[in-house]
Order: C-alpha cells, then sequence, then structure tokens
C-alpha cells in the first residue's frame, strides 16, 4: 500500500515537474525572405510585415485571423451618418517601446506623415481619401474624409497605417519602436531578427517571452531545420514538395490555409488580339489548372474562376466559367479569326509560380495553337515593363494584396482593362458600408469578371504552415501577410 | 595516320568522349526518346527505369532526352563564346607583338582591366543589364575570352619575331602586316587550338553556371546548368534530377581538357614531361 | 626594383580607377527603377518620386560618379537604398562570411593538394601517379556547385552531419558556425585542389631536374633530404603564385557557392542587390573585389620581380 502510495507520489512530481517543464516561453520561426528593414510605413516588402505587424506595431484598427477588422489602439469608433466623419476613441495608458506616452498627436502625426506630398509610403493610396485628422483630446481623434469610404476602417488596419511616434519614425528602419506586445530585441543581418515580450504592454501579455524569426531562404534547409527543431515553426513553408513528409509525421501540424495571393495570366486587353474577348476566353479554357496546380505547386493552391479570395464570406465559385477544354478553346479562337493560332509572348517575374507556372502554361497554350514565347524578368525590370510601361502580352503574377478587386476598376493599371460598368460597381461598394449589400455586390463583381475576362484567374496562393504539434495560436490562413505572435503558446 | 598511334592516351580518351558528345548532340536533332518539351505532370519526378533511364523531372519531362538536346545548348554557347575570343582576341595580340610601344601598352592595359572584374559577377551583371538569354550569355562569356586570347598571341609572336625566318621575310621587303599573315599567324595557331580547347571546357562550365543562376539559355529549350537549378530545391525528393545532368557536364569537360591535355603535348613536346 | 614596383603601383591605380568608371557605367545602365522595386506594385507615382529624391536618383549621372569616388576614398561607400545602413557596414558584415569561407577552403585546397603533388612527382611516371593525375582531371571538370548539391544530399539531407544551408551566425560559437562552412568550402577546394595539384607536380618534376639538384644529388644525400630541402622550396613560388591568384577567386567567386548554401556573404550580397537594382552596394561590392584582385596582382608581380629582377628591366 505504501509502496504503491509513493510510487504513485514519485508518478505525479515526475509528472509535475515534466509539464512544468514543458511550458516554452520561446519560439523560433522560418521565414523565408529578410526584410530590407523593419519599418512598415516606408517600404512594400512583405517581409517586414511578417516580423512586426501586431507584434510590434499597431495601428487604429488590426486585421483578424479571418480577414475581420478588429480594434487595436483605437477603443471604439463612431461614423458619422454620413459616413465622413470617423471619430475614434483611443486606449489611455499605451506606452511606446520607448517609454513614451501614445496618444492622439501620434496618431495625427502618422497619418499625416503618411500622405504627406514626401511620403514614401508605399500604400499611399490608403489615405488618399483623407481630408484632414483633428485631436479632440488626447485620446480623441476626429478623422474627416473627402467622401464616404466604406473600406477606410479595413485600410486603416494595414501594416503601412501603423501609429509610429515623432521621435523614433526615422530610426523605425533599424531599430523599429512600436506599441505592441513585443519589442524588438537584435538583428544579425542575414541570419535572423528577435522579439522579446513587451512588459510594458497595454492589453494581456503574450505567453511567448522571446520570439525568433530565422531567415532560412532555401527549401533544403527549411525542411533540415525542422526535422532538426531547431526552427519549431515554419507559417509559410516553401518547399511544397516537401510538405507530405511532414503531414505524415504526428511530431508536426501541417495546416494549408489561402493567402490573399490571387494568381492570373494577365492579358493586355489594349493589345491585339487580347483585346478580343473570344481569345481571351479560349485562353482561358485552354488552361488545365488541375495539372497546374501539380505542377508548379505540388497540388497545393485552390483553382480560381474570378478575382476573389475564396475563404471570404463574399466568395463564389465561379470556376466552371473557365472549365478546362481545349475543343473549346480551338473553337472560340477559330471564332476570333484565328483557326491556327498565333504567336506571342510570355513575361514572367521570378517568384516559382510564375517561372515554373509559365514553362507549364506556355505548353498548355501550345496545344490549342499559341505560341507563347517566354520571356523571364527580374522584379525590377518587370515592374518597369510589364506594370509600369504595359509593354507585354501575357504575364504570370500573384496580387497578394488584402482586398483588390478595385484594380480592375483602376485608369492606367497594367491589364489595361477598362469596363465603366465594373468600375461604377467599385464605386458603389466604396461607398456602401452595410455588410450584406456589400457581400452581394462583391458576387456581383466577381461574376462580372469571369464574364469578361480581363485576365486568366488560376489559383488561389496556398499558406502551407508546418510546426511543432505543441504550438497553437498561428493564423491558419494569411488574409493579410502577417504573423501575429499575440496568442501562440506552447501547450502540453 | 601514323600520329593516332603515337598520340598519347589521354588524347585518344578525349577525343572518344568528345565524340560521344558531338554525335548525341547531333542525334539530339533528329530522335530524343521523348520530346525534350513534353510536359506530363501525372508521371513527374519518376525515378530513374526502363522507360525513363534517367528517370522524370518535376514536370515530368523525360530527363535522358533533355540531357541530350541540353549538349546542344553548352555546345553552341561555348563554341560561340571561343570564336567571339579569338576573332577579338587574336588580332589584338598579333597587333600589339607587331608594333610593340604605345599600342601593346594600351591593349594590355585594357587586358589587365578586363582581367581585374571577377568573371562570374561581371557576367551577372552584363545579363541583368541586357536580360536573360543564350546570346547574352555568349556575350558575357565571350567577352572574358577576348584577353585569354589576346595575352595567350601576344605572347607566342613576341618569341616568333625575332627568329631568323623573319628576318629573312624582312630583308625581302614584305611589310610588318604580311609578315604577321604569312609566318606569325601560322606559327602560333597551334597554340591557339591548345588554348581554344581550354576556353571551350571553360566556356562549358560557365554557361552551366549562368544558366544555373537563371540567366542562361530560357526555357523551354533544355540546358544543363539550368536543369541543375530546378534539382536544387528537389534534391531531397529526387537527386536524379541533379545527377545526370551534372554528370554529362563533367564528362563534356573532362573529355575537352584531355583531348587539350593531349593536343599541347603532341605539339609542343617539351611540356609533355611535366 | 623600387622603380619598377612604384610604376606597377601607378598602372594598378590607374586600372582601378577606370575599372571603377567601368563599374559605375555598367550599374547606372541597369534597367529598372530603384525606387520603384522598393515601393512595389500598389505605390503611387507620387510617392516612387519622392523616394527617388531621396535617394539622389535624380542628379545627373557625372555628379554622381564623383561624389560617390570622393565617397570611397574617405571609407564612405554610400547608404544602401533597401537596407537604408551605410555599405560599408553590410559590406563589413559579409566578409565575415565569405573570408573565413574563402580562407577555409583555401586551406583544404592546399592541405589536399601539396602532399598530393609531392607524392605524385616523386612516383613519376607509375601506377599510382596516373592514377592521381586522372582523378585530378575529373576534378577539374566538376562544377563546384554540382558538387556542392550531392554533398548537400548525402551529408546534409541523408546523414543530417551538417545543415543543408544558411549561417548561424558566429554568435552561436564557433564551432557551429564553421559547421555551416564546411559544405560550401569542401565544394569550392576540391576543384583548385585537383588543379593545385597538378602544378605542385610538375613545378616539383621541373625543378628536380635542374642542375642544382643533380650536384645536390650527386653530392650523396638521399632523394628524400633533396626533395624537402632544395626542390620543395624553389617548387613552391609558382604555387604560392597561384594560390594567390586562387584566393581572389575564391573572395568573388564564391557567388554560385553561396546562393546553393544561402550564405549571407558578398557573393549573395552582390546578387541580391542586383535583382533589387540596390545599385550603390553592387557598385561597392564589386570596386572591392576588383581592388583586391588588382592589389593581389601587383603583389605578385612584384615578388617576380623580386625573385627575378630580369623581369623588372623587362617590362
Amino acid at each position: 500500500m505504501t509502496l504503491w502510495r509513493s510510487a504513485l507520489l514519485a508518478l505525479t512530481l515526475v509528472l509535475g515537474s515534466a509539464s512544468a517543464h514543458a511550458a516554452r516561453s520561446d519560439l523560433v520561426l522560418g521565414v523565408v525572405l529578410e526584410p530590407p528593414h523593419l519599418d512598415p510605413t516606408a517600404g512594400a516588402a512583405a517581409a517586414i510585415d511578417e516580423i512586426v505587424y501586431a507584434n510590434v506595431f499597431e495601428g487604429l484598427t488590426r486585421i483578424g485571423a479571418n480577414g475581420e477588422v478588429l480594434p487595436a489602439l483605437a477603443e471604439s469608433w463612431d461614423i458619422s451618418d454620413d459616413g465622413r466623419v470617423y471619430t475614434f476613441k483611443l486606449h489611455g495608458k499605451v506606452l511606446f517601446h520607448d517609454g513614451t506616452t501614445f496618444d492622439g498627436e501620434d496618431v495625427k502625426f502618422s497619418l499625416d506623415r503618411a500622405r504627406d506630398a514626401k511620403s514614401v509610403n508605399a500604400q499611399k493610396v490608403l489615405f488618399e481619401g483623407i481630408e484632414n485628422v483633428e485631436i479632440v483630446d488626447p485620446l480623441t481623434v476626429r478623422i474627416t474624409l473627402k467622401q464616404p469610404d466604406g473600406d477606410f476602417l479595413y485600410n486603416m488596419g494595414w501594416g503601412d497605417a501603423v501609429i509610429v511616434a515623432p521621435e523614433t519614425a526615422a530610426t523605425n528602419k533599424e531599430r523599429p519602436v512600436g506599441t505592441g506586445p513585443f519589442k524588438f530585441g537584435n538583428w544579425a543581418k542575414g541570419s535572423q531578427i528577435t522579439l522579446l515580450r513587451n512588459t510594458a504592454y497595454w492589453g494581456s501579455q503574450p505567453a511567448l517571452e522571446k520570439a525568433t524569426f530565422r531567415i532560412i531562404p532555401d527549401p533544403a534547409a527549411a525542411t533540415a531545420a525542422l526535422l532538426a527543431g531547431d526552427v519549431q515553426a515554419f507559417p509559410v513553408f516553401p518547399s511544397y514538395e516537401t510538405v507530405p513528409q511532414f503531414q505524415t509525421d504526428p511530431r508536426f501540424k501541417v495546416v494549408i490555409g489561402t493567402t490573399e495571393g490571387e494568381t492570373v495570366l494577365g492579358m493586355n486587353n489594349a493589345k491585339p488580339p487580347f483585346d478580343a474577348l473570344k481569345v481571351r476566353q479560349a485562353i482561358a479554357h485552354a488552361i488545365d489548372r488541375k495539372a497546374l496546380i501539380d505542377g508548379t505547386m505540388f497540388g497545393f493552391g485552390t483553382p480560381i474562376g474570378s478575382f476573389f479570395p475564396p475563404h471570404h464570406a463574399a466568395y463564389t465559385d465561379l470556376t466552371a466559367k473557365s472549365a478546362y477544354d481545349p475543343e473549346l478553346a480551338k473553337k472560340l479562337l477559330a471564332e476570333a479569326g484565328h483557326p491556327q493560332g498565333f504567336k506571342t509572348t510570355l513575361k514572367l517575374p521570378p517568384p516559382v509560380y510564375a517561372r515554373r507556372g509559365g514553362e507549364i502554361i506556355a505548353a498548355q497554350l501550345a496545344a490549342i495553337g499559341i505560341e507563347a514565347q517566354i520571356v523571364p524578368l527580374e522584379w525590377a525590370q518587370w515592374l518597369d515593363q510589364v506594370f509600369k510601361g504595359k509593354d507585354y502580352d501575357l504575364t504570370i503574377v500573384s496580387h497578394t494584396e488584402p482586398n483588390d478587386l478595385n484594380i480592375f476598376a483602376r485608369d492606367d493599371y497594367y491589364f489595361n482593362y477598362n469596363n465603366p460598368a465594373f468600375k461604377e460597381l467599385i464605386k458603389t461598394i466604396a461607398a456602401t458600408s452595410d455588410q450584406a449589400q456589400r457581400a452581394e455586390l462583391y458576387r456581383e463583381a466577381q461574376t462580372v469578371l469571369a464574364d469578361d475576362m480581363p485576365a486568366a484567374f488560376l489559383f488561389q496562393l496556398p499558406k502551407t504552415g508546418i510546426w511543432d504539434a505543441g504550438v497553437e495560436g498561428l493564423w491558419e490562413n494569411g488574409p493579410i501577410q502577417a504573423n501575429d505572435l499575440t496568442n501562440v503558446r506552447w501547450t502540453d | 595516320m601514323n600520329g593516332w598511334r603515337k598520340s598519347p592516351a589521354r588524347f585518344k580518351i578525349g577525343l572518344l568522349i568528345m565524340l560521344v558528345v558531338g554525335l548525341t548532340a547531333l542525334c539530339s536533332f533528329v530522335w530524343t526518346p521523348y520530346p525534350p518539351t513534353a510536359i506530363d505532370i501525372a508521371s513527374k519526378l519518376q525515378p530513374p527505369s526502363m522507360r525513363h533511364w534517367m528517370g522524370t523531372d518535376h514536370f515530368g519531362r523525360d530527363i535522358l532526352s533533355m540531357v541530350m538536346v541540353g549538349s546542344r545548348t553548352s555546345i553552341a554557347v561555348a563554341i560561340a563564346a571561343v570564336a567571339i575570343g579569338i576573332g577579338i582576341g587574336v588580332p589584338i595580340g598579333l597587333l600589339a607583338a607587331e608594333r610593340r610601344g604605345l599600342i601593346d601598352d594600351a591593349l594590355m592595359r585594357l587586358n589587365d582591366l578586363i582581367f581585374a572584374f571577377p568573371a562570374l559577377i561581371s557576367a551577372i551583371m552584363i545579363t541583368a543589364v541586357f536580360g536573360p538569354g543564350a546570346l547574352n550569355a555568349i556575350i558575357a562569356i565571350g567577352i572574358f575570352n577576348i584577353p585569354v586570347f589576346a595575352r595567350a598571341t601576344r605572347g607566342a609572336a613576341l618569341s616568333i619575331w625575332p627568329r631568323e625566318y623573319i628576318l629573312a621575310a624582312r630583308s625581302t621587303g614584305k611589310s610588318d602586316r604580311r609578315i604577321t599573315f604569312d609566318h606569325v599567324f601560322p606559327n602560333v595557331s597551334h597554340l591557339l587550338m591548345v588554348q581554344a580547347t581550354i576556353q571551350f571546357s571553360l566556356g562549358i562550365l560557365a554557361e552551366a553556371s549562368l544558366a544555373y543562376v537563371g540567366l542562361g539559355t530560357q526555357p523551354p529549350m533544355p540546358s544543363w546548368g539550368r536543369m541543375l537549378f530546378d534539382a536544387q530545391t528537389m534534391i531531397g525528393v529526387a537527386p536524379h534530377m541533379a545527377i545526370f545532368p551534372g554528370l554529362a557536364i563533367v564528362a563534356t569537360v573532362l573529355g575537352l581538357n584531355l583531348f587539350g591535355d593531349g593536343l599541347r603535348d603532341m605539339l609542343d613536346p617539351r611540356a609533355s614531361s611535366r | 626594383m623600387a622603380n619598377y614596383a612604384i610604376r606597377r603601383l601607378f598602372i594598378s591605380l590607374m586600372t582601378l580607377l577606370a575599372a571603377s568608371a567601368v563599374i559605375f557605367a555598367l550599374i547606372e545602365i541597369l534597367p529598372g527603377d530603384p525606387a520603384r522595386i522598393m515601393l512595389g506594385m500598389n505605390a503611387s507615382e507620387e510617392a516612387i518620386r519622392s523616394l527617388q529624391e531621396q535617394m539622389g536618383l535624380n542628379q545627373p549621372l557625372f555628379m554622381r560618379y564623383f561624389s560617390w569616388l570622393f565617397g570611397m576614398l574617405t571609407g564612405d561607400f554610400g547608404r544602401s537604398y533597401t537596407y537604408a545602413v551605410p555599405v560599408a557596414d553590410l559590406i563589413r558584415e559579409r566578409v565575415v562570411v565569405s573570408l573565413p569561407l574563402a580562407v577555409l577552403s583555401l586551406v583544404l585546397s592546399t592541405a589536399i593538394a601539396i602532399p598530393i603533388g609531392i607524392f605524385t612527382a616523386s612516383r613519376r611516371g607509375r601506377p599510382a601517379d596516373t592514377a592521381i593525375m586522372g582523378a585530378t582531371q575529373l576534378g577539374i571538370a566538376l562544377p563546384n556547385f554540382w558538387l556542392a548539391l550531392l554533398l548537400v544530399y548525402v551529408f546534409a539531407i541523408s546523414l543530417r552531419l551538417v545543415p543543408a544551408g544558411g549561417f548561424a551566425g558566429w554568435e552561436t560559437g564557433t564551432w557551429t558556425a564553421l559547421k555551416s562552412l564546411l559544405l560550401p568550402a569542401f565544394a569550392l577546394a576540391l576543384p583548385q585542389a585537383a588543379i593545385l595539384a597538378r602544378i605542385t607536380r610538375s613545378s616539383l618534376i621541373e625543378t628536380l631536374a635542374e642542375d642544382y639538384i643533380r650536384t645536390a644529388r650527386a653530392k650523396g644525400l638521399s632523394p628524400a633530404q633533396v626533395l624537402y630541402r632544395h626542390a620543395l622550396r624553389n617548387a613552391f613560388i609558382p604555387v604560392v603564385t597561384i594560390l594567390g591568384l586562387q584566393f581572389a577567386f575564391l573572395l568573388a567567386g564564391t557567388i554560385i557557392i553561396e546562393n546553393v548554401f544561402y550564405l549571407p556573404g558578398l557573393g549573395r550580397l552582390v546578387f541580391q542587390s542586383i535583382t533589387q537594382r540596390d545599385l550603390i552596394v553592387v557598385e561597392g561590392v564589386v570596386v572591392l573585389l576588383v581592388a583586391t584582385v588588382i592589389l593581389i596582382n601587383f603583389l605578385v608581380d612584384c615578388s617576380y620581380a623580386l625573385i627575378d629582377p630580369r623581369l623588372a628591366a623587362d617590362r
């Protein structure tokens, strides 16, 4: 009896100490790209947001795990009846990491800085609608818009709209100072970036004491680092070909989610023969999306038939409108006056989805008689020639910005797509704040694009997340490119 | 020919390898086991088998067929780059030896300048300026062949000029230019052949390196270097994608080097003692 | 001799000056706007113009060349567009990877090549010599990046002895950091070692045929004594020259290997900076590499002149 009891006691002790021991509070995450610097208000690189968004910097609002708008530094807001005046009530007792107090001055400074004529904010368009920013009292800020904007709260949640302090704005690139639950620790260039828990955080304390982002651009090294336990989480794992290996390994959780990255075969709508709807339809029907996703992404990725992320509530599946049908494609091509097909070029930026995808699409187009010569470009050249110069026939690119359906309504955008009805529709959406109504309009807009085919819609980029089975709280989907660590913890 | 029996073993082996590579390249114009660009996603990443002797790549293409066609790319780029080097470098070298003095100095300083640039980084910059592709790879590699040939030609030509038969030719009233054409050039040409073989094999390696960083021949035309680039991310899943194109490069370069060494020994018996 | 050295130094400096102009011109005509690539697809034209102004890109070309040139004379290489830190800092951070890698592969290649060279020279013409020389032919034909891939497959992926890529950083401990340099250094060293072994061998054979060696033999010294006391010292002169040149090659030539192993070294910095159009970084690093090559060439020329004063008089 005593023997049993002491054995039991020993067992509880062992288990108890084991579980106490297992409550780890540090995490090493793998990221593929090293950010050029750490100031999200002065650069477009997603690699910046992947480190600092929601961790180091916060905005008035923030985007949640499923793409919803949540309050952040603003605890609440009022919107005037005409939809033009937003009054934000700010959290009190918020400190920047350098100890200075956060208040309305910082909000006014940050927003005015972003929309200033000299601003180098990559998403300046987010702030274009702001007429002025007034400080009502230290914890109340009133923003007046030029016209009602249903996206305004969402826009304020972007990484480019985070609130910075005037004292540190100039040095944030190297030593970011924000209000978030983590403060910047150290950056070993080319190797890793460390964040530390901000014990003076105004909200609830994060479970992690220390988070290290290790930069691992090499797929083989990423695989090895996870297997060896050097890295315990890879939120966007770069090597699709080795994912199945982790799916069968109980030590890991593999979470395949979606992102905001709509990958499209862009067509120059102003240039013959792509100005003809039937040619665009023929191209869309010539592409076997399943083979494309298998060959390019090793099966990861969701086919899309329009320009909208599948995880969004207002998504509607329109893939049937561009179903793979080479016979139909040939017929459409003949009807458009190109029974023998034609020669064209396909300009490809560097990412793997574009380079590999381009080879497959060129082969699939060849099957209906379209001979597409592949022209690989660096990003700088792609931006110059295709994006700015609109000197292209076909191109492949993923549009990773959230909420970007409106690019098809922009004048002077590289698609050269001009549909007044669609532009009107986008304007209506922008001015609508009722969610149900917005969803209905979004569906309508998706259908217009699926019918009009200004680009061939290919697939949604996946978010292939792999992490230690003991880690929880990382995002499944990627509504924005961020690694929010606020709720990340070790279990067991 | 009597020379064949006397020729060193490495010359024979090198020539044999070169013949095999050359015939494979020729054969690929008329026949390959599969169309080298035919994508068949369903049969991707297959290891070597009776159906696909070297396996298939990430698009299900037959690697043997791609290696065969890829030899064309490598050979064509390397030969064209050597041609640029000879076409520009040899006249420069001959001229420098003929004129000496200021022109010689200026040309050689220009050579020093090109030699001072890290070849690969410069080639990468050149292809970044003009865009990736076979033609620009040829130019980028060819530029660095120019000073090599210029130096070699000048050195050899300088040692020819003081010889007696040149003096004899001079006394008959031949111009320096004529002497260069009639006497100097023919006497340095054997050395140029050896140099050309060396540059040829370096060109194969350089083309592979450029293609490997994505700046060489572009798809769908197969290239050994780009096949290795594709293989890199899949090395853990499909090592055969890396092995065969690499072996093709090694074999070709080895063949050329052996051939070149053997050739040098035959033309310059003194060197064979080394 | 001093005269000769001064003349060579002057020529070297002029070459460097000319090289800096070539580098600047070549890099500045790279198509693609650095400001646009930094701000990405959603940036407004206005923001791009502001950034161009901030980076000084709207100044005339020759103005920028001279301010860059004079900056470098004072040790100021400019400020990186993308990283927003002084280029000199970036270079310093990367040199601590590239330099140890180059040194390590040089040490490895010497350690492999010299004994092989001596061994084969002393067994000249015998089967062992023929076999090893055949193997060195194979070594020369190996593209180092392919060798690197195979090494990764065997030692990193299959055996998991070393990391497949990336650099742990010196602050994680010397051994851990060194471990991530082992495979790349070996991949770089092997083809170099093959070349070096052949040169050591032929140089030794040539030296052994010289008159004073015969004299030493005639004096009754044993073959080993002849080899180590007399022949080696003299045979090493060309070997050291080649080593110097290989070092310059290794420093610049690591670009591909650094890409295979994703090492944050100089080569990778240049490569990334070219694609990101961080022109000022490319210019700084390339000038530095060119200067290194010129310096080594100068030293080699001078050492030749020291060994053989006739050369100095001739040129």
